[in-house]
């Protein structure tokens, strides 16, 4: 009876979104009559940032401060439609959709300026500080905030866009049943180091090496939230948590958090994270999923880091105390 | 059924409230009062979402009667901010990105406020034992932890 180490590695190919007809989403974008734009969507920030990114992306679309966007997810009944917060697929749906919005609405912004500075609206650009100039001739301007009043006051025009997210249904080939889920995958691999006592079954995770290929960080600060946090829900899904241990049998399934289990502040693997970004053709401004993605490549890799250190394959999640007893019970039987 | 009256200082202002017998403090706090800070994650004292502090001391208030604390002096974490300036460990919560849905965060600071009450240079050790009634289910709890040891710092420096 002992104390054994093993090391496991895992590497994954993550889809971004599914292909379930298509899975659309769609967002509104307008400005106010001070030049502030709102973002409308369906789309749920769950505390995954979703709505700073929706303003990054279109304050970037529109060219002017983040700070002057407002983003209402509020309500799915009055917004427009969306499939949902999942599967990682929030930030490129939604960020599609609002990009192609947004881009209709600075058109029209561009094409008011271009009335009141008596040009083409092709010849303008923005500053991304909230004004709009002629190209080479900077000395010739107009502020956003006075565009959106000429539009709403004087010229009756409104600033606003429409945008949407849907790629072709993909039905499975009747021969091979092959098919495309998806457009999108972020990539990702893990090596967990494991501790197992062979005589108890029980699992220590000490550390944890993640590298995440999510396309392109449009925030570093959040993705690193998010990585930190699906890295340590990985190892939670790997050793912890189950609803229904003797599915579907609901014997024995956890009713609350004394019996749900997760590991707490105490039980923390050493958590290494590293970033590659790698920018997807069809995302906006190259982003991939990293949300769902993320919390993955650790379940493989603590089950082979199992295998590495006491020989027994555990194909059940998770990979509980009582299960590595079973599976060293048979292997000494055999 | 008769009414109860109970009669405490919540975040140092008074407060008087008719409340059925059996009612929690949690739920007094919450739909009584106005004061949703603390949040009911479980309602059964296994998730420290609804932890406020009573008397110094930290406390449960799903599992805590309205009824008891007659007298009592009460924190929540709506009660920390100064004139519109955050608390060191709310401060340190936001630059730590220590918050992500903030569901567990009112109960997390609650916690990490008593911690640092009676122990105002924590070592981390220290820092997890005070968080481990704490369930969070988004941050992988390490950057709520460096949030904690980063208010610690910022406060002995001010006292410095
Ligand atoms: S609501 Fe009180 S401990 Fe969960
Ligand atoms: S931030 Fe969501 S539960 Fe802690």
């Amino acid at each position: 009876m002992a104390i054994r180490r093993g090391r496991g590695v895992a590497a994954i190919n993550y889809p971004t979104g599914m292909n379930l007809g298509g899975d659309p989403t769609q967002a509104l974008v307008h400005s106010t009559p001070t030049g502030n734009f709102m973002v409308t969507l369906s789309s749920v920030d769950l505390g995954q940032g979703m709505k700073q990114i929706m303003a990054q992306i279109c304050a970037e679309t529109i060219g002017v401060p983040t700070d002057r966007v407002v983003v209402d997810t509020a309500d799915t009944d009055t917004g427009p439609h969306c499939m949902g917060t999942f599967a990682s697929r929030g930030t490129h749906r939604a960020g599609n959709a609002v990009i192609q919005a947004a881009r209709e609405a600075r058109q029209v912004m561009l094409e008011v300026a271009a009335e009141e500075l008596e040009v083409n609206a092709s010849d303008l650009e923005t500053d991304g500080q909230g004004n709009i100039l002629v190209k080479g001739a900077p000395q010739r301007s107009i502020s956003i905030f006075d565009v959106a009043l000429s539009a709403h006051f004087k010229r009756g025009r409104s600033i606003s866009g429409r945008g949407m997210f849907l790629i072709p249904r993909s039905y499975p080939e009747k021969e091979t049943g092959a098919m495309k889920p998806s457009t999108c995958y972020a990539h990702a691999c893990t090596v967990a180091e494991v501790e197992v006592d062979d005589e108890t079954g029980e699992v220590t995770v000490l550390t944890v090496k993640n590298v995440f290929e999510i396309g392109r960080a449009l925030n570093p600060k959040m993705v690193e939230q998010q990585l930190v946090g699906g890295s340590w829900m990985g190892i939670s899904h790997a050793l912890y948590e189950t609803t229904e241990p003797y599915y579907p049998d609901r014997d024995h399934g956890g009713t609350d958090f004394n019996q749900y289990l997760m590991p707490g502040p105490g039980d923390l693997a050493q958590t290494e994270i590293i970033v590659l970004e790698r920018p997807s053709a069809d995302g906006p401004f190259g982003a991939k999923g990293p949300g769902e993605m993320c919390a993955n490549p650790q379940i493989p890799a603590v089950a082979n880091a199992v295998f590495d250190a006491v020989g027994v394959r555990i194909d059940t999640l998770p990979i509980t105390p009582e299960r590595i007893l079973r599976a060293l019970k048979a292997q000494a039987s055999n | 059924m008769a009414k109860i009256p109970v009669q405490f200082t919540l975040n140092g202002a008074e407060k008087a409230e008719f409340i059925d017998g059996g009612t929690t403090l949690l739920n007094a706090l919450r739909d009584k009062i106005g004061d949703t800070s603390p949040k009911g994650g479980c309602h059964q004292g296994t998730c420290g979402a609804c932890s406020v502090i009573i008397d110094g001391e930290l406390r449960l208030s799903c599992l805590t009667l309205a009824e008891t604390c007659n007298g009592a002096a009460i924190t929540t974490t709506s009660g920390l901010s100064q004139d519109g300036v955050l608390h060191p460990l709310q401060r340190a919560f936001l630059d730590a990105f220590a918050t992500q849905c903030g569901f567990c965060t009112p109960g997390m600071i609650m916690a990490a406020k008593v911690l640092l009450d009676h122990t105002p240079d924590p070592s981390r050790d220290d820092v997890v034992e005070a968080l481990s009634g704490n369930v969070c289910r988004c941050t992988g709890y390490e950057p709520i932890i460096q949030a904690v040891l980063t208010a610690a710092r910022s406060n002995s420096q001010n006292a410095a």
